[in-house]
């Protein structure tokens, strides 16, 4: 399964037709400590680029933009406990939710981790 | 854009790996490599030094050399009773313009080193001070003099429960100072040369400890100094906001302005008793003795969101019945407190400690509950 990021540090790893979606360990890293994760109701439907949750850190409120479009199938309810495990594992136990996957050819044009490892050190 | 000023300390802070950010004209550290969450805990479980070399440091002078002449000049700028300021002791208070609106709020102290008793020393905002500067230069007497020290003196906070020991390392004499009495000292430690500081027992974390001040070179041999200490650790513009915020403490531009009084802001015990009449003599004392009396102006107070979701400033209040009340004017995250807090205005009939409220966070309202401030506890020194 390969892993897919986004300019707005967003990442989606494709299962089939299903897709699940975090924050890189770059933005993780960027915002600093996570203290809450506000995630989409089961069911609602996104466009590629909606704004799919929010994160917040200690200083701020950040948006959470859809890499893809489809529709939540499944939302991450251990982070409303747990929200530091978006900073101890933002592509692992840190996944926001997961979407089933309406058009592939939304994955265009996202990077793969070489790309996106690159575009990090040129910020 | 002009450039960005920078603080005595600036190197240090990016030799220390801080993340530098704008404030209020300076290039400001917001946070270190520990980060805002640990640095709020490791002020409150140790000691934090905090650079505030960007307020304003100001001294008033009066060529008679009597006390009572700089005092009562400033007594018509600000509601604290200033005449009864003894040497050596600090008060907080405002700048209020005509309206009783407030233009700053700061620190004011009577120096008690012999020969400078006459002598008041002011601490203002950063982003206030320049207009701070030009209110004194407006309404002080020709014969009191506005000595302006931004060139010259540096500031930082040494707050939390060990700042109290370690500074007792350089000199012991500050063990001895009470929350809200200064005195000037040699700081002296392992340093080669000791460093001549003004040191208060204040702060703005609802810690105990102390803001010193010192001459630029000074202060960066001290800060080197302080920083040698295993329970010392530098503390970002970011962990200051939320350690202030758990204190209930006020953020001016945020939770107080021109917009509202000292009355409405809370902080009517910053008013002593003799100066709360209307004829007070000093620039908005009609409002704050209006507000006294009326019983409808709104009240800021503690709000604490029910749930984990963190309600940011500028978000709505609303009553059980889905009326407007007011407005959360600072909020977030507290680390102590492990929970979102804020504080905000409210309409005065809603601002009792338990008042269930609703906070509309993004277009969603969350159950909120008015609540008596500090959220965390202050530990201020007031002698054994």
């Amino acid at each position: 399964m390969s892993i897919k990021y986004t300019e707005d540090h967003e990442w989606v790893k494709v299962d089939g037709d299903t897709a699940v979606m975090g924050i890189s360990a770059y933005a993780a890293k960027q915002l600093g400590d996570v203290v809450f994760v506000e995630l989409p109701e089961v069911g609602r439907k996104m466009e590629k680029g909606d704004e799919a949750a929010v994160v917040e850190s200690v200083k701020a409120a950040s948006e959470v933009y859809a890499p893809i479009g489809g529709e939540v199938t499944e939302v991450n309810e251990a982070l409303e406990d747990a929200p530091e495990t978006v900073n101890a594992s933002p592509d692992g136990d840190g996944w926001f939710l997961k979407l089933k996957i309406k058009d592939t050819s939304d994955l265009d044009g996202l990077m793969d981790e070489t790309k996106y490892k690159a575009y990090c050190e040129g910020l | 854009m002009s450039e960005l000023k920078k603080t005595a300390l600036h190197s240090q802070h990016v030799d220390l790996g801080a993340k530098m950010v704008p404030f209020a004209g300076y290039d400001m550290p917001v946070q270190y490599l520990l980060g805002v969450k640990g640095e709020h805990l490791h002020t409150r479980e140790k000691a934090g030094l905090f650079d505030v070399s960007h307020m304003g440091q100001v001294f008033l002078t009066p060529d008679d050399k009597d006390f009572s002449t700089t005092a009562k000049a400033l007594e018509k700028l600000v509601p604290a009773d200033i005449q009864s300021l003894k040497p050596g002791e600090q008060r907080y208070s405002q700048f209020l313009n005509e309206d009783g609106g407030i233009l700053d709020d700061l620190m004011i102290s009577r120096l008690a080193l012999p020969g400078y008793e006459h002598v008041l020393y002011l601490v203002v905002n950063a982003g206030c001070k320049d207009a701070d500067y030009a209110h004194l230069e407006k309404h002080m007497p020709e014969n009191v003099k506005v000595s302006v020290k931004d060139d010259t003196l540096s500031l930082i906070a040494l707050q939390g429960p060990r700042a109290a020991a370690v500074l007792a390392c350089l000199n012991s004499d500050v063990e001895k100072l009470t929350f809200m009495t200064h005195a000037d000292l040699e700081l002296k430690g392992t340093l080669d040369a000791p460093v001549w500081a003004h040191v208060s027992r204040s702060g703005y974390t609802g810690e105990d400890g102390y803001e010193i001040s010192a001459k630029h070179d000074d202060m960066v041999r001290l800060v080197e100094e302080l920083l040698s200490y295993d329970d010392i650790e530098p503390i970002g513009l970011g962990a200051r906001d939320s350690l202030r915020l758990e204190a209930g403490l006020c953020l001016y531009g945020h939770d107080i302005d021109t917009s509202v009084s000292p009355i409405e802001a809370g902080l009517i015990w910053s008013v002593q008793k003799n100066r709360r009449s209307a004829d007070a003599g000093y620039l908005g004392a009609k409002r704050v003795a209006s507000d006294l009396a009326d019983k409808t102006t709104k009240r800021l107070v503690g709000i604490k969101p029910d749930g984990k979701a963190p309600a940011r400033e500028h978000t709505e209040v609303q009553d059980m019945d889905g009326n407007t009340i007011g407005e959360i004017t600072s909020g977030g995250y507290g680390p102590t407190v492990d929970g979102p807090i804020a504080m905000g205005y409210v309409a005065r009939k809603f601002f009792k400690a338990g008042t269930p409220v609703q906070l509309i966070v993004r277009g969603k309202p969350r159950p909120a509950t008015v609540v008596k401030l500090p959220f965390a506890p202050h530990n201020y020194f007031r002698g054994n």
